[in-house]
């Protein structure tokens, strides 16, 4: 059968590709999937911080498309999931360094050894863009409910359908639906009468990812965080479960309150 | 918008409906490549070729471009007021023509 390949871009940088490579990798690993990451941000490595792997790191994607490491040698593997596995970037090369032919042979070579490659795209519409693309079996489209990241994910959806890897689906991150309530935040009715496009996914704005990201854990290994959850729940979605979408209400406890209070909300 | 302004009454569309309604706008100008100058150039071309023959309310003209995937629509919604009674000017194309065939 081979590996389901899924590329996670956005067009726009800072909106969440790299927390949603990592916490997908490490929920679809948990569901005793083989699962492989990789990280096509040549140049700006980052999945390997974001996954705590990054003192592992002896080989990486480019040393494998030079021929100068096989692939078994660099791929890092996991030790809290032992089905996870990270192909970190190189740090020091350009967008330049990997063709998107390149990356379509190197995937190839590893579909028959994991159930999903997972693969982080760089921001932009550029060569990094259509390195992380040309091997897409499907694509997740990240965007924050936010006007420009709204605008780049509706150029990014053209793209996609562009080179036939369409219909790209969507995950909407950072929602706070407290804002959403009072009338400052774009909310998931809004983008998707915008994007039209399939929803994959809603996740909350939450602190545990910058917890997790700082301890190099994500925040799918935990079962407490919302985004954790719902990195979960998007997971089984991608394992064809039917797993109900719903929107996240605003915590309206007294404490809850008091927080948003504090934080001048 | 904050509590007083609700209780005087004094409302103003929400942050979150004017981010939808400028993103609505500038997708149109992205996926069709019709800026909105480029509209209303169309408008006034089409103004000019319509008032030949009608008059028009000016003022009620809307004129817009739906989109779906794969297909745009210009949309004009003209209000016609009556038809003009007086033969317009005869448009230059037409005289040229009418040479050309005497010729
Ligand atoms: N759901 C979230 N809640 C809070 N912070 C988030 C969330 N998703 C991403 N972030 C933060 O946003 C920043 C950018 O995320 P990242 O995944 O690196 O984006 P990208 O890869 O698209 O550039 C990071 O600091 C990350 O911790
Ligand atoms: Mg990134």
């Amino acid at each position: 059968m081979g590996a389901r390949v899924i590329t996670v871009t956005s067009g726009k940088g800072g909106v969440g590709k790299t927390t949603t490579t990592a916490n997908l990798g490490v929920a679809l690993a948990a569901n005793e999937q083989r699962v492989a990451c990789i990280d096509a941000d040549i140049g700006l490595r980052n999945l390997d911080v974001v996954m705590g792997l990054e003192n592992r790191i002896v080989y990486d994607i480019v040393d494998v498309v030079e021929g100068r490491a096989r692939l078994r040698q660099a791929l890092i593997r996991d030790k809290r999931l032992p089905e996870l596995c990270l192909l970190p970037a190189a740090q020091t090369r350009d967008k330049s360094a990997i063709s998107p032919s390149e990356m379509v042979q190197l995937v190839n070579d590893m579909r028959n050894d994991f159930d999903f490659i997972l693969i982080d795209s760089p921001a932009g519409i550029e060569q990094g863009f259509k390195n992380a693309v040309a091997p897409a079996d499907e694509v997740i489209i990240v965007t924050t409910p936010e006007v420009s990241a709204v605008r780049d994910a509706d150029r990014i959806i053209g793209l996609v359908e562009a080179e036939e890897k369409g219909p790209a689906r969507l995950i909407i991150n950072r929602l706070r639906p407290a804002m959403v309530q009072r009338g400052d935040m774009l909310s998931r009715e809004d983008v998707l009468d915008i994007l039209a496009i399939d929803l994959i996914g809603i996740v909350p704005d939450d602190e545990a990812i910058i917890v997790s990201t700082n301890r190099g854990t994500p925040a799918a290994m935990h079962n407490h965080s919302p985004a954790g959850t719902a990195y979960r729940q998007i997971a089984r979605r991608i394992l064809g479960e039917d797993v109900p979408l719903l929107t996240p209400e605003p915590q309206t406890g007294l404490m809850a309150r008091f927080s948003r209070w504090l934080r001048g909300e | 918008m904050g509590f007083l302004d609700r209780l005087l009454g004094r409302a103003e569309p929400s942050s979150r409906d004017i981010a939808k309604e400028r993103l609505q706008l500038v997708l149109t100008t992205d996926r069709t490549n019709i800026s909105p100058a480029l509209l209303e150039q169309m408008k006034d071309d089409l103004i000019n070729t319509l008032s030949q023959h009608v008059e028009i309310d000016r003022t009620g003209i809307e004129l817009s471009v739906s989109q779906g995937r794969g297909y745009h629509r210009v949309v004009a919604d003209i209000p016609v007021l009556r038809a003009r009674e007086v033969p317009p000017p005869k448009p230059p194309r037409r005289t040229r023509r009418t040479t050309t065939s005497e010729e």
